[in-house]
């Protein structure tokens, strides 16, 4: 194909530069991430096994219960078990576990990762200019791009999925956490000042309970992001649903590709009910209290 | 005044990019817009010196923007001025350290806010224990002691609620009870009662004061409400764009209001419901018994240009009056020595507030005796002069200063 853009410099050089550099990373510090990362993949490997080892006939009802705790609505638990249900008839049992347990870890690190750094950018303005542009890149990025270096550096398999996924899902959090910690009523952080709260007092006391809400919204849209993250990280060796439909793709296996598709959206639709239903609770509880 | 409780000498405050540059301008008789457009400093305070006595309710009013939530957040630093000093009982607040104002924030100064400020996701006893827990008190002695001031504001049998759970009244109790339990010498309430309807604002006002007459806080109080301020204010300071327009007691304000700002604050105001008989007072001519004759008493009533005379015993005490129109029926200075033919008097105490005598003024048909604490006449209110004092029709203009 024509280019009729002129070479001004030689990017063959900077692409060279940027793989070799890269490479060179991989190769001294490849083995020693892998072992570094190890007990994230306990931990990931821990979560499926627990989830196959509880019997369907346990695990269907206690998410039931759990559910109808979050919405308070009796609709709830009987939508779960249909959904369940119908994932352990279509054979996805197995592969849905998986999922769950990736979505799960990923979320769980997204949480740890993603809460202190968005608390960190709440507090200062200079960190928060130069993270939102981060932020933005970060999202904004197709997702393949990032299963590029984390599969060089870990080769394929559940790892480089979760790093993936983690990378990929955390963005919105961060965001939130510090627009929620800003969004304080004004009036509650200045009566906790002036009552004498030293800042991690008036962090643990008021900006992070009050900010609650926003949170939570943003925990669920992690749990989405991780989600839509499952089928593209099965490329790389993440097993679960989304290689069910990826098989499905190759093997222009319609049916096969449909029920996967079905249960990430079953698992989709639960994990978003019962994160807003219980941010909702949270959000009631605080609301009105301050007119 | 003898030593005062909180102490704010010139203290300035401006907004904006570079206060320290546009703080000259404050000397001079720059407007708050001219300083605003010239330097883009938006002035917040502007050499306010006040002393705020212990022990008394302060109020601080003015237009909104004024500067009065400035000047009060001066008092616990969380506005630091651009120039002058803040004194509490001779601390100096600015110089503080960061441990020092943590110190004076959770033992010392207290604050209740406008919409409450409450912990929504707290129940009304921790809210109230917030300032304790801040201080280290442990989860159960922090609500012992603040149990203490449940009951103190009337909200026992609500501790476990969540603060949506009240009314805004209520809310604010709560509010003023969190205030209490630092056992904080002194109370900030910019606007406490502001955002409540009239009636519970009025039942507030009241509970506020029952707790300061046992409790002798000193109290700076903000308020938009002028009858609010006279209401509660020992003393009642005036803000205009950053300055301080006047300072003094409710009454000296209504009567000597120092600028047009303050005039026009005052203007609405019932006053008989502030000023004293002793401001609506005239002096009236007097005269013992033994020294009646008709000579002396139509002396007297031209002299002074008087309504009647009145008649006071050794002591000073008025017995009766005699007006300027019977006196003429009766021109025999015996008829007039009879107790049975002069007007009986009421007497009113001097303190008394004017609202309180016009029952008497309008009844009584000589002029009310105004008497000082020994019953000695001082002056007397004639329903003219009751309706002028009320005009705000008297009096010359001389400002107070705090
Ligand atoms: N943080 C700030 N930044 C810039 N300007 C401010 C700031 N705080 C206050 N001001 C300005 O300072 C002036 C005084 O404000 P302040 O809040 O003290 O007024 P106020 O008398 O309490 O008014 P209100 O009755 O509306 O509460 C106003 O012109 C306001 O716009
Ligand atoms: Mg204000």
């Amino acid at each position: 194909m024509a280019d009729n853009f002129p070479d001004l410099i030689d990017m063959r050089a900077v692409r060279s530069a940027i793989d070799g550099w890269f490479n060179g990373i991989v190769s001294s510090y490849g083995q020693a991430l892998e072992t570094a990362f190890l007990p994230v993949l306990r931990l990931l490997n821990g979560i499926e096994d627990f989830l196959l080892w509880v019997p369907w006939f346990v695990l269907i009802p206690v998410v039931a219960l759990v559910s109808f705790a979050a919405t308070r609505d009796w609709r709830m638990p009987i939508a779960v078990i249909v959904m369940l249900f119908l994932t352990g008839v279509l054979g996805l049992w197995q592969p849905a576990m998986a999922t769950v347990a990736l979505m799960l870890t990923a979320t769980l690190f997204a949480i740890v990762i993603g809460i202190p750094v968005g608390i960190l950018m709440s507090f200062s303005n200079r960190l928060q200019a130069v993270m939102l542009p981060v932020l933005d890149v970060m999202q904004t990025m197709p997702i393949f791009v990032y299963l590029i270096p984390f599969v060089m550096l870990f080769g394929p398999g559940k790892i480089p999925a979760l790093l993936a996924t983690i990378v990929f899902s955390v963005p919105p959090l961060v965001r939130l956490t510090n627009l929620g910690i800003r969004e304080v009523n004004p009036e509650v952080i200045e009566a906790v000042t002036a009552f004498g709260a030293t800042p991690m007092q008036k962090l643990f006391a008021a900006q992070l309970p009050l900010a609650t809400p926003t949170i939570m919204a943003g925990i669920n849209q992690t749990t989405m992001m991780a989600l839509s993250m499952v089928v593209i990280a099965s490329m790389i060796g993440a097993g679960g649903l989304g290689y069910e439909v990826l098989q499905g793709i190759q093997r222009l296996d319609v049916s096969r590709g449909l029920f996967a598709g079905l249960g990430i959206v079953f698992l989709a639709i639960i994990f978003d009910r019962l994160v807003q239903a219980y941010g909702k609770r949270v959000q009631k509880h605080l609301e009105a209290g301050n007119t | 005044m003898a030593d005062p409780k909180i102490r704010i000498e010139r203290v300035s405050k401006l907004f904006g990019p570079d206060p320290q540059a546009a703080l000259p301008l404050l000397d001079t008789d720059a407007s708050k817009a001219e300083i605003m457009e010239q330097t883009g400093s938006i002035v917040g305070l502007r050499n306010v010196d006040l002393d705020i006595a212990g022990g008394s309710i302060f109020v601080v009013m003015g237009l909104s923007g004024s500067g009065k939530s400035t000047l009060i957040r001066h008092i616990n630093r969380l506005i630091e001025p651009t120039a002058g000093r803040i004194l509490v009982d001779d601390t100096d607040v600015v110089s503080l350290s960061k441990a020092a104002l943590r110190e004076l924030r959770l033992h010392r100064v207290s604050m209740v806010f406008q919409n409450f400020g409450l912990l929504p996701n707290k129940t009304v006893i921790d809210n109230i224990a917030l300032g304790l827990r801040f201080a280290g008190a442990t989860n159960s002695r922090a609500r012992d002691l603040a149990m203490e001031q449940v009951e103190r504001v009337g909200l026992k049998g609500f501790e476990k609620q969540y603060p949506r759970q009240l009314s805004g009244g209520m809310q604010q109790r709560v509010g003023l009870a969190r205030a209490l339990a630092t056992n904080a010498e002194i109370l900030l309430m910019d606007e406490a009662f502001s955002a409540l309807d009239p009636l519970i604002r009025h039942d507030m006002q009241s509970q506020l004061l029952e707790l300061q007459a046992d409790l002798k806080k000193t109290i700076v109080f903000i308020t938009h409400d002028l009858d609010e301020a006279l209401r509660i204010g020992d003393q009642i300071a005036i803000l205009n764009d950053g300055s301080l327009s006047q300072c003094g007691t409710g009454e000296e304000i209504l009567l000597h209001p120092a600028d047009g700002y303050v005039k026009r604050f005052v203007r609405n105001v019932d006053r008989a419901r502030v000023i004293t008989v002793s401001a609506a007072a005239r002096k009236m001519p007097t005269i013992t018994c033994a020294e009646i004759s008709i000579d002396k008493i139509a002396r007297l009533l031209s002299a002074e240009d008087a309504q009647a005379v009145f008649i006071v015993d050794d002591e000073g005490q008025p017995t009766g009056a005699i007006s300027a129109t019977s006196v003429a029926h009766h021109t025999d200075d015996s008829y007039w020595r009879d107790p049975k033919h002069v007007l009986p008097v009421t007497r009113v105490s001097y303190d008394t507030i004017l609202a309180n005598a016009l029952s008497d003024v309008a009844e009584s048909e000589a002029p009310v005796a105004v008497v000082d604490e020994r019953g000695r006449m001082i002056g007397a209110i004639s329903r003219q002069s009751a309706l002028e004092a009320m005009a705000g029709t008297n009096g010359p203009s001389n400002s107070a200063k705090c």
